[in-house]
This record gives structure tokens, C-alpha cells and sequence, in this order.
């Protein structure tokens, strides 16, 4: 079996993200850009199925123009088989994500997609649920427990709720959450093998996908930065500023 | 215990910064065909390293001309000089500029992006960059040569056992390992001891250098001027001053160095540069901006009587792991950087450590050294004395026949009970940040919690007994990051390290009176990720 990981590069989680003076989007020039969290964890996820004899190759996907072959490079290092750049110098939505998903899938012959429940830089949440759904397969998302069992997926779901356990026929789409495991720590040796391993580049004509953005940005800002709050000295002028303020 | 893989090089360079990086680019250009490695241990290259920064771009024009065409993301032209003397009370007065403090020619870069921009034209060249990955100790051959480092193991937790995501760090094995830590590098302290190569040199003395980097109101900022301020906050006992860099963008890259040789027990240099910035000329330069970064790191005062030998059996030191920082211009990357050409070029010649030392001594960076040596110590007398002597031995370039001694810092803290501070005319703070925990928020750095802690005391038992009545505890105040806390643990006195604070400035290593805080390396990728520092 074929597991397909999709990965982005996302701003760094340690940056301190700073938007535009014009709103117009997030400063990214110099900031570190790394592998997505959770694209890590589903990486992760793939190479422990595959080291326990559940699939036979890991191949890790990343969209975007030539600067994503640097994840690419860390996911071959961490233990990916194959990668494969979609290149494109344009800023893909969800939905077209999910359809250049959709054709690797299909060329790959791909039976499980593992991805990460959300990207930490617009926190869609949406390309492993529409994928699933343009693919007509099942999808278990926000997963923080896999387990394998022949043609099926018994997935533990972090819900709402608490923890939801579902069982789905391969093949599917999977999004991992933080709590599904810890991803390995890259060894010296591996980097120098990766740069060895096959990257293959397509486009995204080549695909045959069709870009169709729905969403217009319009305005980025700051958060509103937070109120000083006042210190009350007891019950009587807690319940007097609630009042003042039409709390009350 | 397992065996370590090994990876063989036939160069290995610890650290990348200008000087490691000068010196693994300047080996491919000699010798295409040698094997050379770059270790890091900041996640990226320029994570940990931050200045000013002026350059000299001389080195830069040899090493690789044509760089103009193509330079640093941050790379403003100097068009002005100021020298300000500041005074109590919002008082200033223009000094004259001094010749060090000439700048034109020179530019105004962020080392950190300056660096890594240096290791894109290494990879170009095939050198191995490996950031994320800590030199944590030396490996030894047979007969005691330097034979390259040991990666330090990760995912080990804070008692010490393997976690789940343990993995044991590599052996990088090469016949001759460069160690270019910058200031206070841990492996170079533990070469320097061991291979005694400070016994015909004066101790090295330091500085603590603390940065923030401004975005101001537009208007304000004026690219390419350069300002540099002494005299207040201090006091005329404290050897230090300000610099305030323009660069494009309504940027301001403004900081503070105060030498560690400071005898006041209960100074705080952090608190010190917060007052700077609350003069009124800088005050209205920063009023209505935002701080994007800010750290702190060590930087080198001893130059040339404190340089130790730079050669041993395997290995070299470079740049400020030997302490080539040029004081009175307060420049350093002109200097690493030669250091590293040379260092390489010596290795391209005869494949061995052996007779660096000597080129090293006989070449422009020492040379440059000598000729500004008494400078630095002739402020252990006070800035006014300081001042003259620096000016006498500017106009005689440095070629007076007295050489003057340098000391350490850790023994210039003076007791509690010796000492009475000043009047510094300190005034209460507006600008951000607010202490040195919203300082450290800034640096953005980060430390796996459950892992061993990194700042090693070596008699604890120190800390709560003679420091507390002697010094009172002057950890708690130099650290800029506030790693070190007196806190009340079951009635008693107890320190707390909150390594996870940690922004690798080597302070503490330092200044610690007793020299019993030793610095190691925490898992690599750890530690500051500085943007455009």
C-alpha cells in the first residue's frame, strides 16, 4: 500500500507573525518557514505504518513554487521513499488543494492519504475533508489515534465531546492531530541520504487541474490589542463597575 | 550505550557564523574538492547571532567580490556619524566623531540575515550546513588530538533518561575541526583549559550586548545614520554606551553594551539599556513604534592580550572564539571574517592546525588588534581617564610601548557590603518592554522544557549561602533573559533556573563570581530564533 503525506510550508510556529503595514497580508520576508506541525505528525504517522509492515512506500507531496523543496528535502530525511513538488507559483485554496490531491492520488495510486488537520497559517481545516469528498472515499479527521486492520482504519477522532473511535474503509483520507504522536528527530546521516532520494517535479497543468479561487482576501490586521483592566477593591465596586459598564 | 554512527569530513566548522562560514567558503574556493561541514546549533542559520551591525566590507570584496551585485537582505549604506555624550536630566552633547568611528564606506547589515545569506553562497559552493544540530562535546583520538565533536543526543528528558523520541547524537570525525562559537564558546573553554592556551595571555574579558530591533513612526528613522551614545545612564565607572542603527523599511536596530567587569553588585545592564531609551533623544525616536526582536549576547573586549593561542592538535579558533572584536570601532565581522579566510587558507596550504597561530599573529587581524590594545583597559581607571588615554593612543596609533593588562570579569564584582552604587539619575519607564520577560518574548526563544537543564552549577550549594550574602545573588540581575530566580521553596531560599528563557548570550558563564556556572549546550534547534538581528 501507498500512503500519500501532503505537507506545507507554513511560517515557522516560533515566529512572532507580524501583519503588513497595508493590511494587505502577513510580513514573511527573512522569517523562518517550516514543515507544518501537523503535516509532521501525519509524516510521522505514515513512516510508523510503513516501518510496521502496513504499507510499502511513503511519498510526501508539498504544492507550491521551489522553495518547498526544502520541506521536501526534510520529509525524505525524516524517512519519506519518494517526494513530489507540484510546482506552482500560485497561492492555492482548499479546493484546488484538494483536486491536485485528488490527481496524485489517482497517479500515485494511493490508498491512504495522511495530512494534517489544518495548516497553522489559515487554519482552514478544509483540504482532507473536501479531498475525501471529491474522491468519494470516507474521511476520519482530527485523528489522535490510527490503527490498521486489513482493508479498514479504526481512527480515534479529538472531538468537541471528548474522543470519538470510528472505523473507516481504506482507501481514505485521514487528518492527524497533535496528540496522534511525537514526530522523530531527523538523524546527520539521513539529511545526506535525502538529498540521494528521488523529488519529483510536475506541474500542475501536467496534473491536469484547473486553479478556480472562490475567496478574495480582503484585509488582514492585528488582533485589537487588549484594554488595561482595572483592579477593584472588593464585591461592592466590582458589581458598581459591572453595572457601568451595562454588564449588569 | 550504543556505538555512534560517524560521518567522516575532512574539515569540520563549528558554527555559522561569519567567521566558520568565511572559512567553509573560502576552503571549497581553494580546494573544490574537500569534504567540509558546517555544525549549528540554532534551528536556521542566524537564529543565534545578533549585532549591530556596522561592517567593513574590505573582507567581504575578497572573499567574494561582486557580492554588491547581490548583497544581504539587510544592507543599508552609512551616510552619517553622530557621538552623543549623554547626561542626567535629558542632556546630551555632540562629541567629536573619533576615527574608529568613521563609518563611511561601511554598512549597515543584520548579521543574522547577513549570515545566512553567507551560507546560501556556501551551499552554492557544496559545503554541508547542518543548523539545528549542537557540537556538544569534543571528540578525542587515541593520542589526544582533537579529532572533531559529538553531536549531543536529543529528546532526553530532564532527569536525564531517554523519551520515546530519543535519538544519540553522531560522531562527526575530521582531521582538523575549526571551532568558530563565537564569544565564550563552551568547546573553545574547554580547549582553552585543556590545551592551556591562555597561559601567555591575559584573561578575556567581555561585554554583554543587548539589542532591540524597532519598527518606528514613518519619518523617523533616517537610513544610514549611525549614532552611538556613553556616559548616562551609566555612571563613570561602567565601561559602555548605545548604539542606535537606521536602516531601511522605518526600522531602527538600537542596543546597549556594558562591560562585565562592572564592580557594582546590584547592577542591572538590562535595566540600564531600558534607560537609555528613555532619554529624551531616543525617547522620540521609538515613542509610537513596536519592538519586533530583541536578544542579548556577549561580545569580546580583551582583544590582542587576550587572545590565546589559536592553534592546538586538530583544531583552530577563529573569529570571537578567539576574541578578534576590534573595541573602540566596536566591529567584529571584519575581523571574523579574515580570521576564518585565513584559517582557511592556512588549512588549503598544509591540511593541518599547526602554524595558524603564527599567521594568525603576523596577519592584518592582529596587527588591527595591537594597534587599538590599550583602549579598552585604559577604562578600568573611569571614563574620564579612559577617554584621554584612548585619545592619546589613537592620535599615536597605538604605537606607545606600554602595553596595559586586561582582567577578568568575574573578579572585578565587588561585595555588597563593599560597595555603594552611584547616583544614576534613573527615571521611571514608559517605552515597551516592561522587563525582561516581556524582553525575552521577542527573542522568540524556545527550549523543550522536559530536558535536561543546560546551565550547570557546579557547587549549588554557593547559591544560597556565600553568594547570598556576598554578592546578593548578581545572577538574578545580569542575566537579561531572567533565567535565574531567588525563590521560596519550603520556607528556605532556593534557586530557580528557567533555562527554557535561555538566549545563549553567555553572560552568566562569565560575570558569575565563583565560576561555577558552566554553560552547555541544550538539545540543538533550541534557543533564540532572531530574525533580521
Amino acid at each position: 500500500m501507498k500512503i500519500l503525506v501532503g505537507i506545507k510550508r507554513v511560517v515557522d510556529y516560533n515566529v512572532r507573525v507580524r501583519v503588513l503595514p497595508d493590511g494587505s497580508g502577513v510580513d514573511t520576508d527573512g522569517v523562518k518557514m517550516s514543515v507544518n506541525p501537523f503535516d509532521e505528525i501525519a509524516l510521522e504517522e505514515a513512516l510508523r505504518l510503513r516501518d510496521a509492515g502496513k504499507a510499502d512506500e511513503v511519498i510526501v507531496v508539498s504544492i507550491g513554487g521551489d522553495e518547498v523543496q526544502q520541506q521536501l528535502r526534510t520529509g525524505l530525511a525524516m524517512g519519506a521513499d519518494r517526494a513530489v513538488q507540484v510546482r506552482t507559483g500560485e497561492s492555492l485554496q482548499p479546493l484546488s488543494l484538494a483536486r491536485t490531491f485528488l490527481k496524485l492520488v489517482e497517479r500515485e495510486g494511493a490508498e491512504l492519504v495522511l495530512l494534517g488537520k489544518q495548516a497553522i497559517d489559515d487554519d482552514n481545516s478544509q483540504t482532507a475533508q473536501m479531498l475525501a469528498a471529491l474522491w468519494s472515499r470516507p474521511q476520519a479527521t482530527f485523528a489522535s489515534r490510527v490503527a490498521l486492520d486489513g482493508g479498514t482504519a479504526k481512527v480515534t477522532r479529538e472531538v468537541d465531546a471528548g474522543l470519538e473511535t470510528i472505523e473507516v474503509d481504506l482507501p481514505a483520507v485521514i487528518s492527524v492531530d497533535l496528540r496522534l504522536n511525537e514526530p522523530r528527530f531527523v538523524k546527520l546521516p539521513d539529511i545526506m541520504k535525502a538529498k540521494r532520494k528521488p523529488l519529483d517535479v510536475v506541474t500542475l497543468e501536467e496534473l491536469g487541474v484547473t486553479v478556480e479561487g472562490q475567496l478574495e482576501v480582503s484585509h488582514y490586521a492585528p488582533p485589537a490589542p487588549r484594554e488595561k483592566g482595572i483592579m477593584v477593591e472588593d464585591a461592592a465596586q466590582l458589581v458598581a463597575e459591572l453595572k457601568n459598564r451595562g454588564l449588569l | 550505550m550504543s556505538e555512534r554512527e560517524i560521518m567522516e569530513y575532512d574539515v569540520l566548522v563549528v558554527g555559522a557564523g561569519p567567521a566558520g562560514l568565511a572559512c567553509a567558503i573560502r576552503l571549497k574556493q581553494k580546494k573544490p574538492d574537500l569534504m567540509v561541514a558546517v555544525i549549528e546549533k540554532g534551528a536556521e542559520v542566524g537564529a543565534h547571532i545578533l549585532s549591530g551591525a556596522v561592517i567593513e566590507p574590505g573582507p567581504l570584496d575578497e572573499l567574494l567580490p561582486g557580492w554588491r551585485d547581490e548583497p544581504p537582505p539587510v544592507c543599508i549604506p552609512v551616510t552619517r556619524d553622530e557621538i552623543w555624550l549623554l547626561r542626567p536630566g535629558g542632556k546630551k552633547t555632540r562629541l567629536p566623531t573619533p576615527p574608529q568611528q568613521k563609518n563611511h564606506g561601511n554598512y549597515i547589515v543584520s548579521l543574522g540575515a547577513t549570515c545566512a545569506w553567507l551560507a546560501q553562497k556556501a551551499e552554492a559552493l557544496e559545503v554541508d550546513i547542518f543548523p539545528g544540530y549542537a557540537a556538544a562535546e569534543i571528540r578525542y583520538t587515541d593520542d589526544g588530538t582533537v579529532g572533531g565533536v559529538i553531536v549531543g543526543d536529543m529528546g532526553v528528558g530532564r532527569d536525564g533518561q531517554p523519551k520515546d523520541t530519543y535519538m544519540q547524537g553522531i560522531e562527526i570525525h575530521a582531521p582538523v575541526t575549526v571551532i568558530s562559537e563565537g564569544v565564550r564558546g563552551h568547546l573553545a573553554k574547554q580547549l582553552i583549559a585543556r590545551f592551556d592556551l591562555a597561559a601567555d595571555s591575559d584573561p578575556q574579558t567581555y561585554g554583554i550586548g543587548m539589542k532591540e530591533l524597532w519598527r518606528v513612526q514613518p519619518g523617523k528613522a533616517q537610513p544610514g545614520l549611525v549614532q552611538h551614545t556613553a556616559g548616562w545612564p551609566l555612571d563613570s565607572k561602567i565601561y559602555g554606551g548605545s548604539f542606535i542603527y537606521h536602516l531601511d523599511k522605518d526600522r531602527i536596530a538600537i542596543g546597549f553594551v556594558c562591560g562585565l567587569d562592572y564592580a557594582d553588585p546590584e547592577f542591572k545592564p538590562f535595566e540600564a539599556f531600558q534607560q537609555m531609551k528613555h532619554h529624551p533623544m531616543v525617547k522620540d525616536l521609538l515613542e509610537g513604534g513596536e519592538i519586533l526582536s530583541s536578544g542579548a549576547r556577549a561580545i569580546s573586549e580583551g582583544g590582542y592580550q587576550s587572545l590565546p593561542k589559536c592553534e592546538m592538535p586538530g583544531a583552530v579558533l577563529i573569529g570571537d572564539s578567539a576574541g578578534t572584536l576590534n573595541v573602540p570601532k566596536i566591529k567584529g565581522v571584519h575581523q571574523a571574517l579574515r580570521s576564518g579566510m585565513l584559517a582557511a587558507d592556512h588549512l588549503a596550504e598544509t591540511g593541518r592546525a599547526e602554524g595558524f597561530d603564527a599567521k594568525l599573529r603576523a596577519s592584518a587581524v592582529v596587527k588591527e588588534l595591537h594597534t587599538v590594545r590599550n583602549i579598552r583597559p585604559a577604562f578600568y581607571k573611569g571614563f574620564w581617564r579612559g577617554f584621554v588615554r584612548a585619545a592619546v593612543e589613537t592620535v599615536t596609533l597605538g604605537k606607545l610601548p606600554t602595553t596595559l593588562r586586561v582582567h577578568a570579569d568575574h573578579g572585578a564584582l565587588q561585595k555588597v557590603s563593599e560597595y555603594t552604587a552611584p547616583e544614576r539619575h534613573w527615571v521611571d519607564r514608559t517605552l515597551p518592554p516592561r522587563d525582561r520577560l516581556a524582553s525575552v518574548y521577542f527573542a522568540t526563544t524556545e527550549h523543550d522544557e522536559d530536558q535536561p537543564v543546560h546551565l550547570q552549577i557546579l557547587e549549588p550549594d554557593v547559591c544560597t549561602t556565600r553568594c547570598t550574602t556576598e554578592y546578593n545573588n548578581p545572577c538574578t540581575r545580569f542575566c537579561p533573559a531572567q533565567v535565574y530566580e531567588m525563590v521560596e521553596e519550603d520556607g528556605q531560599q532556593a534557586l530557580q533556573i528557567n533555562a527554557a528563557n535561555c538566549v545563549h548570550c553567555k553572560t552568566c558563564d562569565i560575570k558569575d563570581p565563583y565560576q561555577i556556572i558552566n554553560w552547555v549546550t541544550p538539545e540543538g534547534g533550541c534557543g533564540p530564533n532572531y530574525q533580521n538581528m
